[in-house]
């Protein structure tokens, strides 16, 4: 089902939250909603599922305009990030309570349960206390709950927060199936990017209550709006160098360092601007030699990580296949691909 | 339970536990003499009793003159003391629920106000409330003295419910509502059970305050029909006449049976105060 925020907007007291944000999400898309801690995301969340109330603005489910529901009648699963199970009960009267509140018939439910159990992998513990259980089975009762009255949207609040760093994966791919495996429209709340992008159809990308962009995590990957969304998406992160443009190069700090770029022909001298170049785009071919020193370098397995210091002070990251021939101090000459650098106006806007 | 019989291998304990026992030597003769002396009899400022007897024990089948009948009084113990757990329970519960989640207005007016009331002594108000009693007829009725009582102890029983009930999660309540459980189904089905071991704690404090209860039932419901245990032991000693000090330590240890019995039975309960709780 197709949910639709309009003008939505969120304050608790005299602190605005959220203002006037539009939110399109497809019927049986998965979206992540992407930011920091703090900046709405879950505010957003929870005036979806109807614990919030909007303070102005719609929303509306397919065709429904829902903003005046209680939770009750929304319709909706939500998996918190707590799992905010049940302690009290079983886990199959946990996947069975919003059932149970409808007065569905034993039977019946007995048997739903027992199918949305084995659609998670959790039928042989059914008859455990969530204190019996690990935080990934947990986790799969919280989103067996969520599933079992076939909710018209999944809201899912930093689902994997909790869980220790192998868990995560495996229940990454796990959410993504259910949720493909289901047809539902999903919502990802999340701060890891990593989440985001391997999950799910769309990113919106989130900022003190604004949503920056809304795109595919490739588009978003490859064509940022703005040196936040830039910095936000990648791993690891994307660095930046401040300088300004002369005469269709960009020139660092002191002027040590001028990179001809194709992007600042046209553009007026001493325009301050910010590059932005991902460590893959540097020191891994590319056009522009820049001359630096290894300041710090640290091995991932696969490949190494090094920062590069210039004259000025100013840092560029570069990923490579591992090599064991640089170490800090040493002087390197790499090449920078600057068609794929980004190149933002003062402001953070990309240019 | 994972430490039943762990010794301790930095120091011995049975220094510790001889000076302790030594202290308490006082404490358990009281006690063994408390109940020594109602089934024997001993020659006046002798420790060793002369002969075992059960008449001190006689007010259990024969009721004296001018006193009630025990059987009566004990249930009207029984019932003042639940009565005043019951209606306990079943307000603070409540109240506690509603002051720890829902927007009342002036909510801190209301939770100092409640403190303040808890920490004023009853005793001066009792002149008053016997006035109150006695004008809308509940003067020497165990109503009255159960409402007054309750009344009472319910700032104590409000202020720990709602401690406890602030210790349950948000989340639990929030996946509640969006299962689809109206707010009073998500308090009685889902935090209610949260705060069990609470619930527990304040009935068995209710109840055995409610047992003990001196001072309203003797002043407010001294009456014949309406008398309590705490209330027919203090008649005991009052009368000068017929000064029986086996019978009175008898009916002591009959009073006090009750509260042992509570006690071996739901300690375990009081222990698992802290065991509830969620954890992700």
């Amino acid at each position: 089902m197709r949910i639709l925020l309009e003008k939505f907007s969120k304050s608790f007291g005299s602190t605005k939250v959220i203002e006037d944000m539009d939110l399109d999400v497809g019927s049986g898309e998965m979206l992540a909603l992407l930011g920091p801690s703090g900046c709405g995301k879950s505010t957003t969340l929870f005036s979806i599922c109807g614990i919030h109330r909007p303070t102005s603005g719609r929303i509306l489910f397919g065709n429904k305009d829902v903003t005046d529901l209680p939770s009750q009648e929304r319709n909706v699963g939500v998996v918190f990030q707590s799992y905010a199970l049940y302690p009290h009960m079983t886990a199959a009267e946990n996947i069975g309570f919003p059932l149970t509140v409808r007065r569905v018939a034993t039977a019946e439910i007995r048997k739903r349960v027992a199918e949305i159990a084995a659609l998670v992998h959790i039928d042989n513990l059914l008859d455990r206390r969530p204190s019996q259980l690990s935080g990934g089975q947990q986790q799969r009762v919280a989103l067996a709950r969520a599933l079992i009255r076939r909710p018209d949207v999944l809201l899912l609040d930093e689902p994997l927060a909790n869980l220790d760093a192998k868990l995560r994966l495996e229940m990454r791919s796990e959410i993504r199936r259910l949720q493909k495996e289901t047809g539902i429209t999903a919502i990802l709340v999340t701060h890891d990017q990593v989440e985001a992008m391997s999950m799910c159809d769309r990113i919106a990308i989130m900022k003190a209550g604004e949503i920056v962009q809304i795109a595919t995590p490739s588009e978003m990957y490859n064509d940022p709006r703005t040196a936040f969304v830039a910095g936000f998406l990648g791993n690891p992160p994307i660095s930046f160098l401040k300088g300004t443009a002369e005469q269709g190069e960009f020139v660092l700090g002191d002027g040590s360092i001028r990179l001809p770029l194709a992007a600042l022909s046209g553009m007026p001298d001493g325009t301050p601007l910010m590059l932005g170049v991902r460590p893959e785009h540097f020191g891994n071919g590319g056009d522009v030699p820049v001359t630096g020193r290894i300041s710090f370098a640290e091995t991932q397995g696969r490949e190494n990580l090094y920062d590069v210091m210039f004259a000025d002070g100013s840092v560029l990251r570069s990923i490579q296949p591992v090599r064991g021939d640089l170490k800090p101090g040493d002087d390197v000459r790499w090449n920078l691909d600057s068609k794929a650098a980004f190149v933002f106006a003062e402001d953070g806007r990309r240019l | 339970m994972a430490q039943k019989r762990r010794t301790s291998a930095n120091f011995s304990s049975l220094p510790v536990i001889l000076l302790l026992g030594l202290i308490s030597l006082p404490l358990l003769l009281m006690y063994a003499y408390l109940f020594i002396d109602t089934v024997t009899d001993s020659q006046a400022g002798s420790l060793v009793p002369s002969q075992f007897t059960l008449r001190h024990w006689s007010f259990l089948w024969e009721t004296k003159t001018g006193k009630p009948n025990i059987w009566r009084v004990t249930f009207n113990t029984f019932i003042f003391a639940s009565s005043i757990t019951a209606v306990i329970l079943l307000v603070s519960s409540m109240a506690g629920y509603v002051l720890s989640r829902l927007n009342v207005p002036a909510r801190g007016v209301f939770l100092a106000g409640v403190m303040v009331l808890h920490a004023f002594p009853s005793v001066t108000l009792i002149i008053a409330i016997f006035v109150v009693l006695q004008w809308i007829g509940l003067y020497n009725s165990l109503i009255g003295v159960i409402l007054v009582k309750a009344a009472i102890d319910l700032p104590l029983g409000i202020w720990l419910m709602k401690g406890f009930y602030d210790t349950v999660p948000w989340e639990i309540e929030m996946a509640g509502l969006v299962d689809g459980a109206s707010r009073f189904t998500v308090w009685r089905r889902l935090v209610l059970p949260q705060i069990k071991p609470a619930i527990m704690a304040l009935g068995l404090f209710s109840f055995l305050t409610g047992w003990s209860e001196f001072i309203l039932p003797q002043v407010l419901a001294p009456g014949a029909q309406v008398q309590v245990l705490s209330v027919y032991l203090a008649g005991l000693i009052v009368d000068d006449n017929n000064f029986d000090f086996g019978t009175f330590k008898a009916v002591g240890v009959f009073y006090v049976v009750p509260v042992l019995i509570l006690y071996v039975f739901f300690q375990k309960h009081l222990m698992n105060i802290y065991g509830g709780g969620t954890k992700g």
